[in-house]
């Protein structure tokens, strides 16, 4: 790979990761929004160990204990048939992590990579592709996780890949937005010059430059598809009961609002609170990162 | 003539659009299950019922004469049967869209009216409480699930202050059909029955309030930075310099520039405005496409799901057209250079 020699220098900012954290740590909503996502994640994974009633996750009965009001027991209460709500959310955020964790794996790379290609290229490439995104763009997603919903079955694995199936045309309008602004740039022109390969100019010289972008995309999108995955499963959509899942329990506990209100007002606010934590944490890495393309 | 260039141009891509959504469709209903006539009729029915099923509806011909004979029903405006109804599906939903487009528009003109102050108040006031109060309402209006906004509002308004019916578009003992236009409020205007105007704008604040703060959020965010920008313009300083009373340099010379970047947004969150109107709908009882988009789901009644789908699609291209539209009247930088 004679290409190897061709410098590819990142920009100075990101090379200095003390002067990065240093003006990271000093945008109070980026630290809140790092702090609601590490703790988010860290409960997720260590729900068995750190909630109160972990056997409530499943079937169980307890029907002296239903319907009680938030206390030092039960921390957000219990539901229509005893269960702990608070264990319940917790596990809940394992859902809704892991749908943000396989909907982005999928749409990231499949839409970072056509946007590369469109961008860089153009021609008939770029217009098959954007008119791509325009088709995909033009379906909602929720839409589009309904429609699969009712061909094969309601499940969250289902939901996942409908919205999977079309959330990479977010990034590959982002990234080709970058990318036919580098395309002339010299750097680039310089590894043609040389006779870098194709597969390096994309990988090695653009997509560098596009990951502060998709870092800041990433976190913003995170909080947006655990929005439309808990809509999905507050439709009746995500994955089945008893699992508990933060959406079902909302739609669930909707059934006895007023009086028992913190059954879907409670876990209504995880959800808000883990979305904000993601968003927070995206404002924060823009700031950071001198983002411009990405909303 | 150059903007008509730019309107024929804009039509022609839409209908490419629309083409490319029907092939999706298309491959969602009848590719992905397999046999749809089989699904329709449940595991109970026998294989010859199953075969005149396929026989009647076409699906034991060739998969590419299927698609044109979908196209055919489409471009007549004809999407099947619906299963759970027993009627055409063109009639469940042309009685239901007028509920949800009257949603979407209330949603629409809420989200502008109070976006677009709240963020040329935010530009204003840059840094000071304004702005603040400003930039705290769109991050919480962005990350609140509209199911959850539409339960708080419900719990608020309906239940503690008891001031707006929750669920509905219409009292129970109130007889009225929209029948001209399927808007509520325009067609009681229409009929001069004012009673039923204000009944129906009760009923239609919530869920239109509850589906608004998302895009108002967002228009408020994107109408504060476009002022930001356009405020350092050389133009702004110029009439700045010359002493042009402010309220004229802010609604006339900064305000329209500004509006683009609101109108594009409203574009591309139109399509998860039409997937929050499902969750609202179902929330405050709306009798809209939404509502009969998730019964059918429930009964895999195909036709009518994709029909709604279609219908959703459609209703994405056409306002986004007309935004473009609207974009290239209001700037004309936009139809010269063509448009994407």
């Amino acid at each position: 790979m004679a290409s190897e020699t061709i410098s590819t220098t990142p920009p100075r900012r990101l090379s200095n990761a003390y002067q990065n954290w240093y003006r990271f740590s000093r945008n109070p909503t980026a630290v809140i929004g790092a702090a609601i996502v590490i703790l988010a994640i860290l409960a997720a994974i260590l729900a068995p160990w750190i909630t109160p009633h972990p056997d409530h996750v499943g079937a169980v009965v307890n029907f002296r204990a239903r319907h009680l009001p938030p206390s030092a027991e039960y921390w957000f209460g219990t539901d229509n048939v005893g269960r702990d709500i608070f264990t319940r959310v917790i596990f809940g955020l394992r859902i809704s992590l892991l749908l943000a964790l396989v909907v982005l794996g999928i749409a990231i790379p499949v839409g970072t990579t056509l946007g590369l290609l469109a961008g860089y290229f153009g021609g008939w490439v770029e217009i098959v592709i954007m008119r791509l995104t325009d088709i995909a763009l033009a379906i909602p997603p929720l839409v589009m996780a309904l429609a699969v919903a009712a061909v094969l079955s309601p499940d969250l694995i289902n939901s996942m890949l409908a919205i999977a199936a079309l959330w990479w045309t977010w990034h590959t309008r982002l990234i080709y937005s970058i990318t036919r602004q580098l395309r002339t740039q010299e750097f680039v022109e310089a590894a043609e010059t040389l006779g870098a390969s194709k597969f390096h100019i994309l990988f090695r010289e653009i997509l560098p430059n596009c990951v502060s972008a998709l870092a800041v995309k990433t976190s913003l999108d995170a909080g947006f598809v655990i929005l439309v995955g808990a809509s999905l499963s507050f439709l009746g959509l995500g994955i089945q009961p008893p699992t508990p899942d933060l959406g079902t329990m909302v739609a669930s506990g909707s059934a006895f609002l007023p009086d028992y209100w913190w059954e879907s007002v409670l876990p209504g606010a995880a959800i808000l609170i883990v979305a904000l934590g993601f968003n927070l944490l995206g404002d924060g890495l823009r700031d950071l990162f001198d983002v411009q393309e990405v909303r | 003539m150059e903007f008509l260039l730019f309107l024929v141009r804009r039509i022609l891509w839409s209908i490419l659009v629309l083409v490319g959504l029907s092939i999706v469709i298309f491959a969602i209903a009848r590719v992905v299950p397999g046999d749809p006539a089989r699904m329709a009729l449940g595991p109970t029915a026998t294989a010859q019922q199953v075969a005149d099923l396929q026989e009647k509806l076409g699906l034991n011909k060739p998969i590419v004469e299927q698609y044109g004979m979908f196209i055919a029903g489409l471009s007549q405006g004809d999407l099947g049967r619906s299963l759970l109804t027993e009627r055409p599906v063109n009639d469940d939903i042309r009685e239901t869209f007028g509920a949800t487009f009257e949603l979407v528009l209330a949603t629409i003109t809420l989200a502008f009216v109070f976006g677009v102050p709240l963020g040329v108040a935010a530009a204003r006031w840059k840094d000071k409480w304004p702005d603040t109060l400003v930039r705290i309402l769109a991050i919480f209006s962005a990350v609140t699930p509209s199911f959850f906004a539409a339960l708080l509002l419900q719990i608020l308004a309906g239940y503690v202050l008891h001031i707006l019916p929750t669920t509905g578009r219409l009292p129970h003992n109130m007889e009225f059909v929209a029948s001209v236009t399927g808007l509520l409020t325009v067609d009681s205007l229409l009929a001069g029955r004012l009673d039923v105007f204000g009944e129906a704008l009760r009923y239609l604040l919530l869920p239109a309030t509850a589906l608004a703060l998302a895009t108002m959020g967002q228009i408020a965010r994107i109408t504060r930075s476009s002022m930001i920008d356009v405020s350092s313009q050389d133009y702004i300083e110029a009439s700045r310099a010359f002493g042009v009373p402010e309220p004229i340099r802010v609604f006339k010379y900064m305000l329209r520039p500004s509006f683009v970047p609101p109108l594009t947004i409203l574009g591309l969150e139109f399509a998860s405005l039409i997937g929050n109107a499902f969750v609202v709908e179902l929330v405050f009882a709306w009798p809209g496409i939404a509502s009969y988009g998730i019964r059918t789901i429930l009964q895999k009644d195909l036709n009518a799901v994709m029909g709604v789908v279609m219908v959703s699609g459609v209703f994405f291209v056409l306002v986004n057209l007309v935004i473009d539209v609207l974009v290239g009247f209001v700037d004309p930088r936009v139809r010269i250079r063509g448009s994407r």
